[in-house]
């Protein structure tokens, strides 16, 4: 029994995934949190374990991370998101130093040290200027679903400038954007620049050095990344999970830790005398 | 007689006002802002009109003002809505020397002398944390109109902590509330209580001093107006045209440049030697 979970419960979604002792994914699973925080944790574990084909109760450690760690009472222990973060972003791009990580609620950046702990951070959680609501909002306005932020911002060639911060105001500027002839993609893509112009303020107040690591599910939409890139400019090396694996990085993260502690408590044990 | 108007083109609602040379509101009205917010100024200031059952002739000067003030084509010239809620609120309430304006999308406070003049203000125009529009996502989050965010709050006896400052948290947060079984009135409770923290501390940056007169659009909620009392421990001058006050001001204004028209013939002096 060498399986570990992960499980990072975000103010969006709950992701859950199943690791082996090689690091490898054996299952993932994802389910919107809402507000019965231990029941979407449940669920989402519940995906991860039938996509591995096996049970709960072959898992060997289970370990809990994101906001809703706590109050999901889930798990055999719990650690930050930060922590879950770095070891997920350490194992699929070893060496980052600086991580970028832009939730549904949240926009976290991190930087590491050479060891892969994390020696500064800073957050956004007050407001919803900067997160993926920002972008949600924008999009709901126009009358465009979460999942279609992605499309319609490919086509876009040109962004309009989002002078405003507010979620809750911009639906004002889109109104105004929209009547003065401007297309929705652009004005989808402007509402990327300005998350990344926040998200660059966060990583500069951290002292953020190459290389990086983008993730969160912000992530999954790829134009997010190129305009970080471009922001960034071209010398620097920034990595992105492929896929919707940039959402579930904090909970692969969390199940790494997990085999480490298994680990950690096997060495533990064999030092005893018998 | 002379007739002057304004126009208050808001984020959320347009307010029009006539005055008589007399400094009397003769006609108001109220219409959605919108997306298209020229036609909103031109269908207020008719509105206005046809209430005080004058003719667009007998206007002899039209001042806009709001965040649309550049929109109402047909005015004469634009002042602030800073200038406009202090003058609207010095005429109605003389004795007033603090001016708490809350509308759908900022709050701004204001000091006046006792001569009327301002002598400091700050506003909330950035974020959407303590303005109006935080009642709207409560009342989205709730499905309640919004008229009836006073009313239910003004049942609640245990106002709920809101944690959370920005307005779109707000909404998650409130849902949340209503999870764990808290009753929608001490939600709501709450919810003015931290609209009425945030005021007070935008207030409290300019100095408050009584009399305190409350203006815009959610003077309306008859619970914000007794949170406020509550929390100021006093009683705030809350006009029946409260909701207007951007647009009397800046009818007073446009009354003053027809007064300084038709006098400025006479006026003209000799420099003394």
């Amino acid at each position: 029994m060498t399986r570990t979970a992960g499980i990072d419960i975000g103010s969006t979604y709950t992701k859950a995934v199943l690791v082996a002792a090689d690091g490898a994914i054996l299952g993932r699973g994802i389910e919107p949190t809402g507000f019965r925080l231990t029941e979407a944790a449940d669920r989402a574990l519940a995906r991860a374990t039938a996509a591995a084909t096996c049970e709960r109760a072959d898992l060997a450690y289970v370990v809990a991370t994101g906001f809703g760690r706590h109050q999901a009472g889930v798990g055999d222990v719990a650690v930050t998101d930060l922590t879950a973060a770095a070891a997920g972003a350490n194992h699929l791009f070893p060496g980052t130093r600086t991580i970028l990580d832009v939730g549904g609620q949240t926009m976290k950046a991190s930087r590491l040290g050479e060891d892969g702990k994390v020696q500064s951070f800073r957050l956004n959680d007050k407001c919803a200027a900067g997160t993926g609501a920002f972008l949600e909002k924008t999009a709901r306005y126009m009358g465009y679903a979460t999942d279609e932020i992605g499309p319609l911002v490919a086509t876009s060639k040109t962004p309009v400038t989002i002078s405003g911060v507010c979620a809750v105001f911009a639906e004002s500027e889109v109104i105004n954007q929209l009547s003065e002839g401007a297309a929705p993609a652009d004005i989808m893509h402007g509402a990327i620049v300005s998350l990344v112009d926040r998200s660059l303020q966060l990583m500069k107040r951290v002292r953020m050095e190459p290389p990086f690591t983008l993730i969160g599910g912000i992530l999954r939409f790829s134009r997010m990344a190129d305009v970080v890139r471009a922001a960034l400019g071209a010398g620097a090396v920034v990595h992105v999970p492929e896929g919707d694996l940039a959402q579930f990085t904090a909970a692969l993260g969390a199940a790494l830790l997990g085999q480490r502690r298994l680990r950690r408590l096997a060495q533990e044990r064999a030092s005893v005398p018998a | 007689m002379a007739y002057a108007a304004g126009v208050d083109v808001g984020s959320t609602q347009t307010k029009a006002v006539i005055v008589s040379a007399a400094r009397v509101v003769t006609g108001r009205a109220l219409t959605d802002t919108g997306a298209n917010v020229m036609r909103a100024a031109e269908t207020a200031f008719r509105m206005a009109l046809e209430d005080s059952g004058l003719a667009e002739e007998e206007i002899e000067y039209v001042v806009g003002t709001g965040y649309g003030r550049y929109k109402v084509t047909f005015g004469n010239t634009q002042v602030t809505e800073i200038s406009c809620h202090a003058r609207g609120a010095v005429h109605l309430f003389p004795r007033t020397r603090t001016v708490l304006d809350m509308g759908g999308q900022d709050t701004k406070a204001i000091r006046v002398s006792p001569g009327g003049e301002i002598i400091d203000f700050c506003m909330n125009d950035k974020c959407a944390a303590g303005t109006g529009r935080f009642l709207g996502a409560a009342a989205t989050a709730l499905d309640l109109p919004l008229a009836e965010l006073g009313p239910t709050a003004l049942r609640g006896e245990r106002p709920v902590k809101i944690t959370t400052t920005c307005t779109v948290f707000a909404e998650s947060e409130v849902l949340s509330w209503l999870g764990k079984g808290k009753k929608i009135e001490d939600i709501l409770l709450g919810v003015h209580e931290s609209i009425a923290s945030r005021s007070i501390g935008l207030l409290r940056r300019v100095g408050i001093e009584s009399e305190v007169t409350f203006t815009g659009g959610v003077t309306r909620n008859a619970a914000m107006v007794s949170t406020l009392n509550r929390r100021l421990g006093l009683t705030v001058n809350v006009g029946e045209e409260a909701h207007y006050m951007g647009a009397i001001g800046a009818a007073l204004f446009a009354l003053d440049r027809v007064i300084a028209t038709r006098a400025a013939p006479s006026s003209v002096e000799p420099l003394s030697a």
